[in-house]
């Protein structure tokens, strides 16, 4: 890849101070901070699907697993920075034992579906039916469908008493994305993401030259949902509750319809599709003559027939085309046009 | 006699109720240059197949330079120093030829050293023109010869490719020709193909493969010339 | 002995119903490669075809098993033509653009009908075995179930469309090449899909409180029951079903209702994972 990291932190640092400036003057900052969130997490999938060509159906479930593991390790620890490392922790782990049952299995596209989302299902089915008390782990109980409220949300390490809260909670979600979105771009400069975009673009190929695509493929899902684990924690501090409705098919298929409307194969689009998104579906909220969710579905449906690229790389190729530089023809199209290509043979 | 760095023995692979590879013994030693040749369904691409770790074979061993890589994956064969292309061009297409071949090279090499390798190879193959193009809208042969730079720019010791003149020009092959030539300096290669014209140009010693079995070995001049090799299959085509 | 034979048809009855879930999903699956996530949706909305045509006065019966069928039949041909057909070879982004429409007609059902629960009850009454009271109703499933299996296969190898249907099945380009044209075929494909798909919503909604999320509960049953069956049409329908049908009760049976669900889905991905092709992708091959 051309360019270099040092060029990204500049570029990160400097927007996103400028939009932690501007942004809270235009919407609230309690908005504000899930928009955050939700961009870490359509960062997660993106990350895996646009560079890694895994279609995940379920990544709502590292999500909720996040946002749970956070909630219950918080009532009963009582303080947030381990809660917080553990609930990146558990759905790597959650995710490496899942990919790689998958992934040594050779399991690829419409099963790799299959296994995604039913493994969400049963998270979701599970997590409603423990509102029994003999549901308890440690302290906390885990309430079924009511979900666990009252667990301690965010304080300043080592320090129990003092929350971090309000707008001092916005700007620690809005750098925590700003660290992740430059982890993310290292990573992909790395060796490592090379090789997992050679990887998405011909996986024989990719073995045939010596490297394992299953290890590789695992390693990168599990980075994925260590992300979307993050995502759920730090949702969890801003919800002060979590529900099952977490794990439920409905977010997955949220986070997916961010990534293709942002656009895949990109780092900003998945964040920006669920950023704007998840704003068009607070601001339809507000409003009661069209059914929020047709309006997503019809969303989805426009873009896979029209725009599958999403809006990111159609802008960078307008600019291109506008400001003629010769097109680097490079990495920006998806697994999803090479799936086309072989399915038409 | 060089070292054997290829050998199969007794390799029989069966889908069903056909025997697609029956009892294949072969050998092959360092820097040798061999070509299997055989009509359609004779069992070439099966026997590539499982000696690539692509298939895993119903019977007998494939080893290399000493290893049993009978259950080996693919990967773990490629590995070992393996180069390997398969018939039809398999490579990264929305990925530049520097792209492509900086994967091949990163797998031996460090980053430094594998963009210097890159840079060698783009140089050795006249890529350089298009070295930033996307493999997807390059021709077919500049495609192959993409692939055989993938394959070469590990520094491989054994080389196995598929009909790697298939649907190329006149002047594709010759080009060919001289890459796998110079690879030849270092690696034992084996070749499947059709073309005869390009077998002859290139080979010397050829096996012939006839209904899952090895018909015979020997020089292609000899081969070409025996009667019974001609019936199955230079007599259909001639 | 009474226990058991409950137990007996209960099982039956799960099978049964998960192979009229899977039914529509598996046609067009089988036929076109295409993975309807809309599924549960058409399901849904078989559903309320059934109970707005019995709030009409239609009689029970007809609203199922004609009028259901034939509206989702309808609707089903509309997204064909209108977003399906520009997505023919393209898998994941087939997936994507019905999991879009799943939305959009949840949406559009709450639109009309309320986010409320809505049912009509069971039209055969409930009889006892000893001291168990078995549902009547779950026999109608059973024969419908056995009905539509038999239908299926009579007109795959009886009737010259069912020729083409199987032609187009294992070669669609080689059937194509013969003068039959693929659109003309993907569109009765998905008309066919889709009936069946409102048929079995309209029969299984007297036993469910029908909501416009309805369809969630089903798509991923039938996704896995089709899935796992592999290429064969009715024996994989038949197999899967019978699989997950028995582990999902043996469990109901010995624990609850919520672990007999998640054993299913437990059950599926184990499956998947030891036959990635499908069960008829290893057994039963070249059947229907």
């Amino acid at each position: 890849m051309q360019g270099s990291l040092s060029r990204d932190v500049i570029a990160t640092v400097i927007v996103t101070a400028i939009l932690l400036w501007i942004m809270p003057l235009l919407i609230g900052t309690y908005t504000l901070t899930v928009l955050v969130i939700y961009g870490m997490l359509g960062l997660s999938l993106g990350l895996i699907w646009g560079f890694g060509g895994i279609l995940c159906f379920g990544q709502a479930a590292f999500f909720g697993l996040g946002a749970y593991t956070y909630a219950i390790a918080a009532i009963n620890i009582g303080e947030s920075t381990l809660p917080m490392i553990l609930a990146v922790l558990v759905p790597a782990i959650f995710a490496a034992l899942l990919g790689a049952m998958m992934f040594y299995g050779r399991l690829t596209d419409v099963y790799l579906g299959v296994i995604t989302l039913v493994v969400t299902l049963i998270l979701f089915k599970f997590m409603n039916s423990t509102a029994g008390p003999q549901y308890v782990i440690g302290n906390a109980r885990m309430g079924g469908f009511n979900g666990i409220p009252g667990f301690q949300t965010l304080n300043v390490p080592g320090d129990p008493g003092a929350y971090i809260w309000g707008d001092a909670y916005f700007y620690v979600c809005a750098v925590a994305l700003a660290i992740v979105f430059l982890l993310v771009s290292a990573l992909l400069r790395s060796s490592f993401g090379r090789i997992a975009v050679g990887i998405r673009e011909n996986e024989t190929r990719m073995s045939l030259m010596g490297y394992d695509v299953r290890a590789r493929k695992t390693v990168l899902f599990s980075t994925g949902a260590a992300i979307a684990g993050l995502a759920g924690a730090l949702f969890a501090n801003w919800g002060e509750i979590v529900t099952p409705n977490l794990f439920s098919l409905g977010q997955s298929a949220e986070i997916i319809i961010w990534c293709i409307v942002g656009g895949l194969g990109t780092r900003l689009g998945p964040i920006l599709g669920a950023a704007g998104l998840a704003y068009v579906k607070f601001l339809l909220g507000q409003q009661h003559l069209i059914d929020n969710t047709l309006i997503l579905g019809l969303i989805l449906v426009l873009f896979v027939l029209f725009l599958p690229r999403g809006i990111v790389p159609a802008l960078v190729s307008l600019w291109r085309i506008s400001f003629g530089r010769r097109p680097l023809g490079r990495i920006h199209q998806a697994r999803r046009s090479r799936n086309r290509e072989r399915l038409h043979g | 006699m060089a070292e054997i760095v290829l050998e199969t023995r007794a390799l029989t692979m069966r889908f069903g109720g056909v025997t697609a590879a029956d009892n294949v013994n072969f050998r092959l030693r360092a820097r040798e240059l061999r070509c299997l040749i055989g009509p359609n369904g004779a069992g070439k691409s099966t026997f590539f197949k499982c000696v690539t770790g692509l298939q895993t074979p119903t019977e007998g061993q494939v080893y290399m330079r000493g290893h049993d890589t009978t259950h080996w994956m693919p990967h773990q064969i490629a590995s070992l120093g393996v180069g390997i292309k398969m018939q039809t061009p398999s490579v990264m297409d929305n990925l530049t030829v520097h792209e492509n071949i900086w994967l091949a090279a990163r797998r031996f090499h460090p980053p430094e050293e594998a963009n210097r390798k890159t840079a060698e190879m783009i140089e050795r193959l006249a890529l350089g023109p298009i070295a930033r193009n996307a493999l997807g809208q390059l021709a077919h042969g500049e495609r192959q010869r993409v692939e055989l730079g993938l394959v070469a720019v590990g520094d491989p010791w054994l080389v196995l490719l598929d009909e790697p003149a298939a649907g190329m020009s006149a002047e594709d092959v010759e080009r060919m020709t001289g890459i796998i030539h110079e690879l030849n300096k270092t690696a034992a290669i084996v070749i499947v193909e059709h073309d005869m014209q390009f077998i002859r140009s290139i080979a010397e010693v050829v096996t012939v493969f006839h209904q899952g079995a090895v018909l015979m070995e020997d020089h292609v001049d000899r081969v070409m010339a025996d009667p019974q090799v001609r019936n199955v299959y230079l007599g259909k085509k001639a | 002995m009474d226990l058991s034979f409950v137990i007996l048809v209960e099982m039956l009855y799960a099978v049964a119903s998960l192979i009229l879930i899977g039914a529509g999903l598996a046609v067009v699956f089988g036929m076109m490669k295409v993975i309807n996530l809309a599924h549960g949706e058409f399901m849904m909305m078989g559903g309320y075809a059934t109970i707005t045509a019995v709030g009409l006065g239609v009689n029970v019966f007809v609203a199922m098993l004609i009028i259901a069928p034939l509206i989702v039949g309808l609707i089903g041909l509309v997204v064909e033509r209108l977003v399906i057909r520009h997505l023919y070879g393209r898998l994941v982004d087939t997936m994507l653009a019905t999991w879009g429409l799943s939305l959009f007609f949840i949406g559009l059902t709450t639109m009309i009908f309320g986010n409320t629960t809505t049912g009509i009850s069971t039209p055969i009454p409930g009889f006892a075995v000893g001291g168990y009271q078995i549902n009547g109703y779950n026999f109608f499933i059973i024969v419908v179930a056995v009905l539509l299996l038999i239908g299926i296969l009579a007109v795959l190898k009886t009737t010259r469309a069912g020729l083409i249907a199987r032609g187009a099945m294992q070669r669609a380009d080689m059937a194509a090449t013969l003068g039959y044209s693929p659109d003309r075929i993907y569109m009765a494909t998905f008309f066919c899909g889709s009936a069946l798909s409102g048929l079995a919503g309209a029969v299984l909604a007297p036993l469910v409180g029908l909501v416009p999320t309805s369809g969630g509960a089903y798509i991923a049953k039938a996704f896995i029951t089709v899935i796992a069956g592999g290429p064969s049409l009715v024996a994989g329908l038949l197999s899967s079903a019978g699989v997950f049908g028995v582990v999902s009760q043996v469990f109901t049976f010995a624990i609850s209702p919520v672990i007999g669900e998640v054993a299913l889905l437990i059950a599926a991905v184990i499956l998947l994972r030891l036959l990635p092709q499908g069960i008829t992708g290893r057994f039963f091959k070249g059947k229907l």
